[in-house]
């Protein structure tokens, strides 16, 4: 089974990062880009495990190792069953 | 004071740290290896600055799961001294033993000069040799110092005394231009809330003897000696 966790800042945590592209893309002339948040992905390959241990194994690791709470939300959906 | 100096793999101011203690203040120090389950004896223990596993997936992300960290969180507990320089600021805080978390610098720059820095609260273990407002000059090297916290945390820190140190102008005072990372009210230091673990971004170390540039790093090591 495979998996894909994206991880971003939460809204109310300032992205230099994002800020910097969205102003290239201004720069290029994209003036129909309001925001930009940049993020992480991470895929998981994951062997013996079910769909309901996935549900609990996926948002632990994501929560404990991925994503820093203080700073980031993540989101995770599988991708290959 | 035995000092120990904690190594990860892609630390780089571990030799320069065990050098300041040893050799400028004169103190039993010695290296401590971040897979084992043995803190030595020491009666404080440093994580120096580096790139502990390259910085991947966030600094100090991944250095925070060594063994050896488990004994140095029992350690601090049970009020054992730690202080945590740069990289060892950062894993302090992936690790929980300090609240809030480090983002890039503002200008995502990798910063390396001088900073002035004013001492908040001559308090703390780290800092009671130190007059409180007194300027001490010492560099930073990071790309990740921007620190944040959400806004009640960082009421809490601000309402203990929490920040030891802050990034200021010439005059002391910590105005926006001074503030080089973009942390939140131009933290550069602080304490836990039992006063036992300090992180800080400039490196003390690199400030210890006049040879190089200042010498004003010593008063944080003549501080935690003068605890013991």
């Amino acid at each position: 089974m495979k998996v894909r966790i994206l991880v971003s800042f939460k809204d109310s945590v300032l992205d230099p990062q994002g800020q910097t592209v969205k102003n290239a893309l201004h720069t290029l002339g994209y003036a129909a880009v309001k925001d930009v948040r940049q993020g992480k992905v991470f895929e998981l390959d994951l062997a013996g495990i079910s769909r309901a241990e996935a549900d609990r194994l996926v948002p632990e690791m994501a929560g404990k190792v991925l994503a820093n709470p203080i700073i980031e939300k993540f989101t995770w959906q599988i991708v290959e069953e | 004071m035995k000092f120990g100096v904690v190594v990860f793999p892609g630390s780089n101011c571990d030799a320069d740290t065990l050098y300041a203690f040893r050799e400028v203040m004169g103190q039993p120090a010695v290296s401590l290896w971040h897979k084992d389950h043995d803190l030595a004896g020491v009666d404080c223990v440093v994580l120096p600055g580096g790139f502990s596993y390259g910085d991947y997936l966030r600094s100090g992300a991944i250095a925070r799961f060594s063994p050896l960290m488990r004994d140095v969180r029992e350690f601090a507990d049970k009020g054992g001294l730690v202080l945590g320089i740069c990289n060892g600021f950062q894993v302090l805080l992936e690790l929980g033993l300090l609240p809030g978390a480090m983002l890039r610098n503002k200008h995502l720059k990798f910063l390396c000069r001088p900073v002035t820095l004013r001492v908040e609260n001559d308090r703390t273990r780290f800092t009671r040799r130190a007059r409180k407002e007194r300027l001490l000059s010492i560099p930073i090297a990071h790309f990740d110092g921007n620190y944040y916290a959400p806004p009640e945390t960082l009421r809490e820190i601000e309402d203990r005394g929490q920040v030891a140190f802050r990034y200021v102008d010439a005059d002391g005072r910590a105005t926006p231009e001074a503030n080089v990372n973009g942390s939140l009210n131009n933290i550069a230091g602080l304490v836990n809330a039992r006063g036992n673990v300090l992180g800080m971004m400039p490196h003390p170390e690199r400030a210890a003897e006049r040879l190089l540039g200042s010498e004003d790093g010593r008063v944080i090591f003549e501080s935690m000696i003068s605890t013991l």
